[in-house]
């Protein structure tokens, strides 16, 4: 139930077997330091995984599950409610239903303008703080980081004011050069929302990369600076390729994220016409089950919003890792 | 090689100096883009209404900060001290918890050994890119036939799962608790769980606060689930409290005042917690990045 933003990680953080061996004891003292540290073990884990079954791993097999199933009206919908099995009935329906394909279609621009934005925007400012031209880091960094702070709704509502006539001091600036954008208009909504979410998440992104940053060795720098590589190069050909690992993670969070595009555009359609209660796929699934009550429909839409998370985020895992081997390849 | 060596030696100043203030100037812009919506915000709640809708921002003419806050805790019988209240206790309590109950299973993957050990961290991991949309209707439905809906149980019990707490409580569990430390505490003679409890757990502090302010903000900001379970504006935090009051606002004007005053105060216990933690979300975001 987070919506956490990364924290940049390793990919191989995991892969160190911990190594328990006192010097060899007697055979049934080990076996009980074994049984006890399995005790301990599961004592530890236990209060995680109860929560990973109740409120992961039911909700994910009752989802599926919910899918296959309709309710049927018998006699025109009168009489008692019965809830049949209806095969992929659900799957043809959300996947007939051009509200559904156009939030996928709205999901997929979002993310093809977003995500490049806020990787490349995120990385150019942590490097730019990293180049050491830039004076006072740790202020900057602060104020960078401070929409984080924000709660996504209240960063919601503060944009929805600062796009609406009459109360939006940026309309009124843009008004006295003659200039008249409509924030909630039709071509204008989307960017909208992209500056909205690119506003909370940039300075995160960038401090994440500001860290890894830092961790490059000095003598790497130096090396390709003694190459005579001027600062730009340096950032772009040494340091950039060596965060790897943390751009492939903002960039594998931003996505994971931006698929559940909710909470903005909600908040916005409140003032604006222009999105409707199906604007995204989420948007499509909390219409679907609490307003129309159709949960198989529902259930359906999650599954589908399910697998695309799972073939984009392996996508861009086995892309990564390819593109890896092919540089431990080239060297 | 040599040759651009010298070339950059012999460059001229100019080119380098205006590249420096390119340089801070794309920063500069970039430290308004953040700071200006959150000062919009600061400014906006001394307006009333009226000042709101016409007046230039920047004057003060109309200063009526206290007025609205005075507003804002009198509204719809004080439901907004409610909202707050709320809030706190499901961030609080519920990354308090959380945080306490990820970092002592990220512990156990860390320095225990066990059957399809790593598959099972896959699943944790495979929990965090889960979206929350397809759990809500689930939840929803298991929390009706126990008759939780619309209680506090509803939204706390899900937000205390944090699969990427468990992630960072590996980790950290790597850097900051070494193996011979416990095999001291057992060579002492002390159990598997106290040695967890009175050694590692204090080593893991910084980790657990890290945890804990991930969580605090992921739960502070936390709308879906409160929307799709709670019906009882009692039981509401304030990121609800205040979506519902702004789609009252297109109706009745009387509520923007209160929702921008009441943004503002929403916006203040993140703030001060990552100010006062800055020490332990810094070291936990490096730590997470230099590994």
């Amino acid at each position: 139930m987070t919506s956490t933003a990364p924290v940049s990680v390793p990919a191989d953080a995991t892969a160190r077997p911990s190594p328990r061996s006192p010097a060899a004891p007697a055979p049934e003292a080990r076996r009980s330091a074994r049984r006890r540290e399995l005790v301990a073990c599961g004592v530890l884990m236990t209060p995680f995984f109860v929560l990973l079954v109740t409120v992961f791993l039911i909700p994910v097999a009752t989802a599926v599950r919910l899918s296959f199933f309709s309710d049927d009206q018998p006699g025109l919908g009168f009489g008692p409610e019965r809830t049949v099995f209806a095969g992929l009935r659900n799957y043809t329906a959300v996947l007939a239903d051009p509200t559904f394909l156009g939030g996928l279609g709205v999901v997929a621009l979002y993310c093809l303008v977003y995500i490049p934005l806020m990787v490349i925007g995120a990385l150019v400012l942590a490097l730019l703080l990293d180049s050491g031209v830039v004076r006072m880091r740790g202020t900057v960094q602060l104020a960078l980081f401070l929409p984080h702070a924000v709660p996504g709704i209240i960063a919601a509502l503060i944009w929805l004011y600062l796009y609406t006539p009459g109360i939006s001091p940026v309309i009124d600036l843009l008004g006295r050069a003659d200039l008249t954008v409509d924030f909630l208009g039709v071509h204008m909504v989307l960017p909208s929302i992209v500056n909205i979410a690119l506003w909370s998440n940039l300075g995160y992104n960038m401090v994440v990369f500001y860290a890894a940053l830092q961790a490059v060795p000095r003598e790497v720098i130096e090396a390709s600076v003694v190459d005579g590589a001027g600062p730009v190069r340096t950032a772009l050909q040494v340091k950039a390729p060596l965060v790897r690992s943390s751009i492939v993670m903002v960039a594998m969070f931003t996505l994971i994220f931006a698929l559940q595009l909710f909470t903005e555009p909600m908040l916005l359609s409140q003032s604006t016409p222009m999105i409707n209660s199906r604007f995204s796929p989420s948007m499509y699934i909390y219409d679907a089950a609490f307003t129309r009550n159709n949960y198989g429909l529902a259930a359906a839409a999650s599954v589908i919003l399910l697998l695309c998370t799972i073939a984009l985020s392996y996508g861009v895992t086995r892309w990564t890792n390819r593109s890896n081997a092919a540089e431990e390849g080239a060297r | 090689m040599s040759a651009s060596t010298v070339s950059r030696a012999a460059s001229p100043l100019r080119p380098r100096l205006l590249g420096r203030s390119v340089v801070n100037l794309v920063v500069l812009v970039s430290v308004l883009y953040t700071l200006l919506p959150v000062l919009w915000l600061v400014l906006a709640s001394t307006k009333n209404r009226d000042a709101l809708f016409s007046s230039d921002i920047l004057s003060l003419s109309d200063f009526s900060f206290v007025q609205n806050m005075k507003d804002l805790f009198a509204m719809d019988g004080g439901l907004f001290g409610r909202w707050y209240g709320n809030s706190l206790l499901y961030a609080v309590l519920g990354a308090a918890l959380g945080a306490l109950i990820s970092v002592a299973c990220g512990y156990a993957f860390d320095k225990y050994r066990f059957a399809h050990k790593e598959k099972l961290f896959g699943l944790v991991l495979a929990a965090v890119m889960v979206p929350q949309t397809v759990l809500a209707l689930p939840l929803y439905l298991m929390a009706s036939s126990a008759g939780l809906v619309n209680t506090f149980w509803a939204v706390f019990i899900p937000v205390l799962f944090n699969p990427f707490g468990v992630y960072l409580g590996r980790i950290f569990s790597q850097g900051y608790v070494p193996d011979e430390v416990l095999e001291a505490a057992r060579m002492d003679g002390a159990g598997e769980l106290a040695a967890y409890f009175r050694v590692a757990l204090r080593m893991l502090g910084p980790g657990l606060v890290t945890v804990f302010l991930f969580q605090l903000t992921a739960i502070w900001n936390n709308f879906f689930l409160p929307m799709v379970m709670l019906s009882d504006q009692d039981l509401y935090p304030v990121s609800l409290g205040l979506y519902s009051w702004n789609s009252a606002a297109s109706v009745s004007p009387e509520y923007y005042p209160v929702v921008i005053m009441g943004s503002l105060l929403a916006v203040l216990p993140l703030i001060l917690a990552f100010a006062m933690l800055q020490r332990f979300w810094r070291s936990g975001l490096t730590a997470g990045a230099v590994k």
